[in-house]
């Protein structure tokens, strides 16, 4: 009877695993609301091109700062252009930027971090002190210098925000890492003549997967914090296209008397941020990491 | 104890040597110098030859590096592009500005921090937790420019207590700045005070669950001098270590603040240096915020240490 019940254990499908996280995710009432936001504006995304009203570049001097009525929801912007469609398209770039910066950093951080972890000793000394320097320096400055030099086309801004929100995964890694390395089947793995290479992949992989990809959902938003941040200091996407922290910085001298234009992508990035911080939350306490005692950095 | 001081101080150098090579090789590994960059479409023959002269980058870069580095210890930067005024006179205003923000949004965050922290920890789960813990956590997971601009436009525009932004030369007395940082400093303070009330919770709540605390439950020790005396002095010691560390993430924060309301302090010379594409200054500045990063740390590790009497024996026994 035990038996079979652990053997049951053992065939759950992948998918089964994920619907029941999800499920347990859902079943607290700030998992739910960050679920349903997160869910809601990826949707947005997916459809907001074929929803929006307007287009979202069309100029037009004679309906500049409207205020919002049945024709114009959410009211018009300084030139003229409608606020909800470049609100309901405004989280396209930074959605699609930052999940994919959110890859590329759960990638590099988390194979640099359990390598460490598992050869320690010098190697690992030297690299934890780079990553220390480079969290020493803070991420803004950096990004900012990167791309005033190189521009601020998506094939710089991935790479770059997936390597400067990568390095506090190292640590991560590094720490889920050293937790189960003493353990007695990285022994017997290594008594068994494993190489480093399938031991890392088929012992440590599966033991920390959890403590990361909470680790990569938490960095998500952050990243999206960033990217607006630098979207709001004119370094992030470029104008025409919608994009809530750039519609923030450019409504935002108008808003004495046009507090609408401002409002809207607030809203929208607010809730974006604040929702997928639920949602990454809700995953940890359903994965049952406490991240309660962490420091953002 | 000594020791471990001297070897703290040690590593924390290490890292500030490593981010002076980090930023120097970043400089030099991207595509154009300091001149070129500055310089742009203007970029060729007796111009070009002059600003290389100017800023010696004429000769190989570890031996720019080296010149630079030992100028650097003694605080002297070389020369900004743009104001054409050395560094170390840019810089000066905007430390005591960015210094007087910082310390009052810290001399009043963190009682506001630790009364929230303890309220929360201590009422887990009723209605004050509840209710300051949602506060606390829209004022972390909302972005700086969000809030800045919400605050703008509510107590500045509608309300019109305070003016919104901060139009002041650089070099601004004391006096004069104040009524004008009351709104920056609100805005980097309510971040800041969310970020440590959210750890001073975790680490009370730890404490109270620990076994020391349920027996002096057991033996009858009054409520509130329990608190007082055996909660709150082991809980917010490693309180310290996470509150450096947020104040010294804050620092990316401070820069987008400083924009919002026009403040003249070194986060604004980040992007005002980045935008006239001054790498000498972006340098310096690199190097001074790693720096005050590093020093917040440092000094909340040794406050730690001090402070512990556990982690010292522990230390001498080994």
């Amino acid at each position: 009877m035990k038996l079979d019940n652990i053997y049951q254990e053992e065939k759950k499908s992948n998918l089964a695993k994920v619907s029941e996280i999800i499920i347990t995710m859902a079943s607290r009432p700030s998992g739910f609301i960050g679920l349903s936001i997160l869910i809601f504006h990826v949707i947005l995304a997916f459809i907001s091109p074929y929803i929006a009203p307007y287009d979202f570049k069309a100029i037009n001097p004679t309906l500049m700062l409207q205020a919002p009525s049945a024709e114009y929801w959410f009211g018009t912007d300084d030139l003229g252009r409608d606020v909800f469609t470049r609100t309901i398209l405004g989280g396209r770039t930074a959605l699609t930027i930052t999940f994919f910066g959110s890859l590329i950093a759960l990638l590099w951080g988390g194979l640099l971090g359990i390598f460490c972890g598992l050869v320690g000793g010098k190697t690992d000394d030297i690299v934890m002190r780079i990553v220390d320097a480079f969290l020493s320096i803070p991420w803004i400055l950096a990004m900012l210098l990167i791309v005033s030099l190189l521009g601020t086309s998506t094939e710089v801004l991935i790479p770059a925000l997936g390597f400067f929100y990568g390095k506090g995964i190292v640590r991560v890694a590094r720490a889920a890492t050293h937790d189960v390395i003493a353990k007695d089947f990285i022994v017997s793995a290594r008594a068994r003549g494993h190489s480093n290479f399938s031991i890392i992949w088929n012992e440590i992989i599966p033991n920390v997967r959890d403590a990361i990809l909470v680790e990569g959902a938490m960095r998500w938003s952050w990243m999206l914090l960033g990217f607006s941040s630098l979207s709001f200091l004119g370094f992030g996407v470029s104008p025409p296209t919608p994009d809530w922290g750039l519609m923030i910085s450019n409504a935002r001298g108008l808003m004495s008397f046009a507090y609408w234009s401002v409002i809207a992508p607030i809203v929208g990035l607010s809730s974006l941020i604040i929702g997928i911080n639920l949602t990454a939350d809700a995953f940890a306490k359903a994965l049952g990491i406490d991240r309660s005692t962490k420091a953002p950095v | 104890m000594l020791f471990l001081i001297i070897k703290r101080i040690l590593l924390g150098l290490i890292t500030l040597f490593i981010v002076s090579l980090i930023t120097f090789v970043g400089t030099e590994i991207l595509p154009g110098d300091a001149c070129t960059t500055y310089l742009e479409r203007q970029a060729f023959g007796e111009q070009l030859e002059a600003c290389y002269r100017r800023l010696g980058l004429n000769v190989p870069a570890y031996e720019r590096y080296v010149s630079w580095a030992v100028n650097a210890i003694q605080g002297d930067f070389g020369y900004s592009l743009s104001g054409e005024m050395p560094i170390k006179e840019v810089l000066g205003p905007r430390i005591k500005n960015s210094l007087v923000l910082a310390s009052a949004a810290i001399f009043i965050g963190i009682p506001i921090a630790l009364i929230l922290g303890i309220v929360t920890a201590l009422w887990r789960d009723k209605l004050p937790d509840v209710a300051i813990s949602t506060v606390t956590i829209f004022a972390m997971t909302i972005p700086e420019f969000i809030s800045a601009t919400l605050l703008i436009l509510i107590i500045a525009i509608w309300l019109e207590w305070l003016p919104g932004i901060v139009i002041v030369p650089t070099d601004v007395s004391f006096l004069e700045l104040l009524p004008n940082i009351i709104l920056p400093v609100i805005a980097i303070a309510m971040i800041m005070t969310a970020h440590m009330a959210r750890m001073v919770r975790s680490s009370v709540i730890q404490v109270m669950a620990s076994e020391y605390v349920q027996m002096a439950i057991l033996k009858g020790v009054p409520y509130w001098k329990m608190v007082f005396k055996h909660v709150l002095p082991n809980a917010l010691l490693p309180a310290i270590n996470v509150v450096a560390l947020t104040i010294a993430w804050l620092l990316g924060g401070v820069v987008v603040t400083e924009v919002v309301f026009n403040y003249p302090g070194l986060g604004r010379l980040v992007i005002e240096s980045i935008s006239n594409r001054d790498l000498p200054t972006v340098q310096a500045l690199a190097i001074i915020l790693a720096s005050i990063y590093v020093s917040i740390n440092l000094l909340a590790d040794l406050m730690t240490l001090m402070l512990n009497p556990r982690l010292k024996t522990l230390q001498i026994r080994k």
